[in-house]
């Protein structure tokens, strides 16, 4: 009996390395002492009523971000021990298995479980206060979203400690990806993580597509809408469309290797290509999804910083929109080596270059906003000016790698590499910090201090050249990618040793803004912000920060497209809106059901990865019983009574 | 309190990136490595070298001008007390400026995309290069983690080793048997996959003799980095000479030896004097369904044809 258990906790465990004993180590100490530090001060009933079980859309998006903060970690911890790897050659401190682990739960953490959850967390706390909204559309909906996704990740990060992590590259190209190459459970892991956190996604882009279309506050016409609601707005159409190819293509290749199925594989007649077609018919405009709302934050943070409208609202519109419609047409130039022929290339080289021209356009609005502005120099502004030159020149290397001809020598080469890192952390990582610097008073009422942020500011900025500007350099050497070594014969080192002290630098810049928050969390009563911080222009800064429950104690008018500035312009002539009267709130109750659904997805999920069936079905039948459950909850809602909101907002405002 | 760590980040900060420019100028000095993209040693590599400098000065035409114009208007509109550039609170939009920087854009990325159509056309990987001499084909299959190339004209076979005549075509027909990898000597030109099912047709030239590396570019899984050959290009003699060498000192590859040979694991440097019948056709194909390859629509519009095997018998001596 013991030696069977032990057997069976040797492949259930991933052991033999000192690396994942310091993982399991750590991970055990932090459950034990969350669980003290819980328990100690008695804070169980606290974390189930307001954060377990809550559907406050400000609640969910701030744990959306924690939760992103975290993968960050994780992600960042997986790139600074492929740069140690790569930065000598012949270097012995991964081996190639383990190398290809961290490289593939590298891509897909960063994108899926930091990137995603920080756009997700971004659009729940600003797009209702931003369009005068009480909630999102969904608000039950909403809190599933973010359980599934949060299980999802957590499914997809035990692989680490326990069975084992996928190994095939972020987007498990088959035959790499089937049972033939990849017999263990690490790919499990990547299908189920993804699968179950991808319905969380869908949902959330139907949520906020619905929520922009039906709850914007009276007056706001479609072309009034401020442009972080037009970029969530586009970003949540790509996702209409792509995720669904995504969920497919997983359900196949899980078909494939649970099932015996040959959709991927040669025999039986299969086809490889056929994955990485659809692959990239998600993956492609995956990386649109994730960089427009950051064009989002960035029209926002221009215009407030420069006290200035923001130039040209209606070819931002147009150009957004445009973006999200060409962003289906250019996955193929994923695969221009592939021998589709020179039409194929030739059609899709164009149309991957055609999305130059709307982004161009994009940053000449920004530049223009900032002429004949007054440009103030806070941290969101400072990230976003570091964004435009750096999104120029990772735009250009886009440009020349859409070059199909000249892809024949960029492809799969570090060129690539240095380039799509330009472009998302340029663009997307650079997007979501000024975001959150922006929008951090309207979280947590408090603002941070900007002394370690500006340190932060700097260590990722020089870090990112230092790092990546070397990677285009290798890359013309030709060093290709995803290499776990190489030879002192190949003269890559030097490049490669710098590339890795740069990602250090930005690891360093990490910490400052983990010091900064934790300052400002420990320093939060002398930090106090008020309603209107930075002297914002759209409505989330007409209400106290952080904003009360109900957001909007009177529903607010949208007929401007900065209506909280021109409301300022025409209190300061003394023209103050009628009193309106207060009534009372119609608000969603708590539910523990997303909550205790998502734990279901998690055992579901679990089961498949090992292959156990009973366990797998328990998981569904218990999503199937949350989900009658919830049919037959018939107290879903309250009003919050109008005294109970004089007092809210006498407390609040008498605060400001 | 405030001010010190503030005056020392205004030291450190254009310390390091003065540190930094001047690093990004004298690396590219310093490295031992050669741009091997930059420095083709082939026509094919050549066109792919002017291509991409052709694209970077059409990019660089609009980017840099627009770098200089963003460092200038951040710095012009700071907010500075003093500061007596206009200030124009209202100021969003102007048909004229607007119509302007949608037409450059549209100019530049029309330009490039004629450049681009008319090198895809030019350079696709499976048209025939213009030359008075007949190209050698050469037979490359992808292994875990090795590279098989076979000479069907004149009966041999290497592992991890290429050895081509300067000054004349060489055609490659690839395939693998293993997972897609990428055929890739980027000093001749720019690479290809490989891929099982399929056989895929490349032409690159060496104008010079000379010694070049080759590599795998896509992702294969565990020894991946180790899928690294050298290529000789020596003149047509020395090439003959080696094929008799090689016919003459090495042991012939069978069917039984390339069972071995195409399990996973890395190899060494290996000749053959010659080479199972058929071998190639044999491996593109390994998985077909009733006569069909998986790939048999998509391999038509690039020329890779099924390639039946009286084709491999003709050419394979």
């Amino acid at each position: 009996m013991l030696e069977r258990l032990k057997e069976f906790a040797s492949e259930f465990f991933v052991t033999g390395d000192p690396l994942i004993y310091g993982a399991d180590v750590a991970i055990g100490i932090t459950m034990i002492t969350i669980v003290a530090v819980l328990t100690y001060f008695k804070k169980w009933g606290w974390l189930w009523r307001n954060w377990l079980t809550t559907v406050d859309h400000k609640k969910i998006g701030i744990m959306y971000i924690i939760a992103s903060i975290i993968m960050l970690f994780r992600g960042g911890v997986d790139a600074l021990m492929m740069r140690l790897q790569l930065a000598m050659p012949n270097m012995d401190f991964l081996h190639p298995e383990h190398y290809n682990q961290v490289f593939t739960t590298h891509g897909t953490i960063m994108i899926l479980f930091m990137a995603m959850p920080f756009m997700f967390g971004l659009f729940n706390v600003i797009v209702p206060l931003q369009i005068g909204a009480r909630d999102v559309a969904f608000p039950f909906l909403n809190a599933l979203s973010f359980w599934l996704f949060f299980l999802g990740a957590m499914l997809f990060n035990l692989s680490f400690v326990i069975g084992g992590s996928p190994d095939a590259g972020w987007l498990s190209y088959p035959p790499l990806s089937e049972l033939s190459h990849s017999p263990g459970v690490g790919q499990n892991f990547y299908i189920w993580g993804i699968q179950i956190s991808g319905i969380g996604s869908l949902a959330t882009g139907i949520n906020f597509l619905v929520t922009i279309i039906k709850m914007r506050a009276p007056g706001m016409k479609w072309m009034k809408m401020p442009m972080f609601t037009w970029s969530v707005f586009s970003t949540c159409i790509i996702i209409l469309f792509a995720f669904p190819i995504l969920t497919v293509t997983l359900a196949l290749l899980f078909l494939d290797r649970f099932a015996g199925a040959h959709f991927f594989t040669l025999d039986l007649g299969g086809n490889p290509m056929m994955y990485i077609n659809l692959i990239w018919m998600w993956g492609h405009p995956e990386v649109y999804i994730v960089v427009l709302p950051a064009f989002g934050v960035f029209s926002e943070i221009v215009s407030t910083f420069s006290k200035k409208k923001l130039f040209g609202y209606k070819s931002m519109v147009f150009a957004m929109l445009i973006i999200s419609f060409l962003s289906f047409f250019t996955w193929a130039h994923h695969f221009f080596t592939m021998g589709s022929g020179a039409d194929v290339n030739a059609f899709f080289a164009v149309t991957t270059m055609l999305i130059a021209i709307p982004t161009g356009v994009k940053i000449f609005n920004w530049l223009f906003t900032m002429y004949r502005g007054r440009i103030s120099m806070a941290t969101p502004m400072l990230w976003t000016i570091a964004f435009i030159p750096c999104f120029i020149v990772g735009g250009m290397t886009g440009v020349m790698l859409s070059v199909a001809p000249a892809d024949f020598q960029f492809h799969n080469s570090y060129f690539l590499i240095a380039h799509f890192h330009q472009v998302l952390i340029g663009g997307v990582a650079f997007g979501y910090f000024a975001g959150l610097y922006y929008w951090w008073p309207k979280m947590f009422g408090f603002k941070l201090e900007e002394k370690l942020g500006k340190w932060a500011f700097w260590l990722w900025n020089i870090g990112f050249y230092v790092c990546f500007m070397p990677q285009y350099a290798v890359g013309l050497m030709g060093m290709t990618r995803r290499l776990s070594t190489y030879g002192w014969d190949t003269g890559w080192w030097e490049l490669n040793f710098v590339s890795t002290i740069g990602a250090f630098l930005m690891g360093a810049g990490f910490l400052f803004q983990v010091a900064q928050i934790a300052d400002g969390i420990r320093k939060y009563k002398t930090l106090k912000a008020s309603g209107d911080p930075w002297g914002g222009r759209t409505l989330e800064w007409s209400i106290p920060s952080p904003a009360p429950e109900y957001n909007f104690a009177v529903t607010p008018r949208g007929d401007d497209i900065d209506e909280w500035w021109e409301e300022k312009e025409r209190r300061a002539k003394g023209i103050y809106p009628p009193e309106q009267p207060l009534e009372p709130i119609h608000m969603p109750k708590n539910s523990a059901i997303p909550f205790i659904m998502s734990i279901f997805w998690f055992i579901a999920g679990f089961g498949f990865v090992f292959g156990w069936l009973w366990m797998a079905i328990l998981g569904l039948a218990g999503v199937g019983i949350c989900m009658i459950a919830r049919s037959f909850s018939y107290d879903t809602d309250y009003y919050i009574p109008v005294d109970e909101i004089k007092r809210t907002e006498a407390s609040l405002r008498g605060s400001v | 309190m405030n001010k010190k760590p503030r005056s020392l980040i205004r030291i450190i900060i254009p310390v390091v990136l003065t540190l930094v420019t001047i690093a990004l100028i004298v690396w590219p000095m310093l490295a031992g490595g050669q741009y091997v993209v930059l420095d083709p040693k082939g026509p094919i590599g050549a066109s792919q070298r002017d291509l991409i400098v052709i694209s970077t000065i059409l990019c660089a035409v609009v980017i840099v001008p627009v770098l200089i114009l963003s460092a200038v208007i951040v710095w012009r509109y700071r907010d500075k007390p003093d500061n007596k550039s206009a200030y124009e609170p209202n100021w969003a939009h102007s048909t004229k400026a607007e119509a302007i920087w949608w037409t450059i854009p549209i100019i530049i990325i029309g330009l490039l995309a004629i450049v681009t159509i008319r090198y895809t056309y030019d350079l696709e990987p499976s048209k025939p290069m213009a030359s008075e001499k007949a190209p050698v084909t050469i037979q490359v299959s992808s292994l875990d983690w090795k590279w098989l190339f076979m000479y069907p004209e004149q009966g041999i076979a290497t592992v991890n080793t290429l050895n081509i005549p300067a000054d004349r075509p060489v055609k490659f027909e690839l395939t693998a048997d293993s997972p897609m990898n990428s055929f890739w000597i980027p000093q001749l030109g720019g690479q290809i996959y490989t891929m099982s099912g399929m056989a895929m047709t490349l032409y690159l030239q060496a104008d010079h003799e000379g010694q070049y590396w080759g590599s795998g570019a896509n992702f294969t899984g565990e020894h991946f980095a180790q899928m690294r050959f050298d290529v000789n290009a020596t003149s047509e003699e020395d090439f003959d000479k080696w094929v008799n060498e090689v016919k003459q000192q090495s042991q012939p590859l069978t069917q039984e030896m390339y069972k071995t040979l195409a399990e996973p694991g890395t190899s060494n440097v290996a000749y053959y004097s010659s080479f199972p019948e058929g071998l190639f056709q044999d491996i593109v194909t390994k998985y077909v369904v009733d006569g069909q390859s998986a790939h048999s629509k998509h391999g038509e519009a690039s020329g890779a044809k099924e390639i039946t095997t009286q084709d491999v018998d003709k050419s394979a001596n």
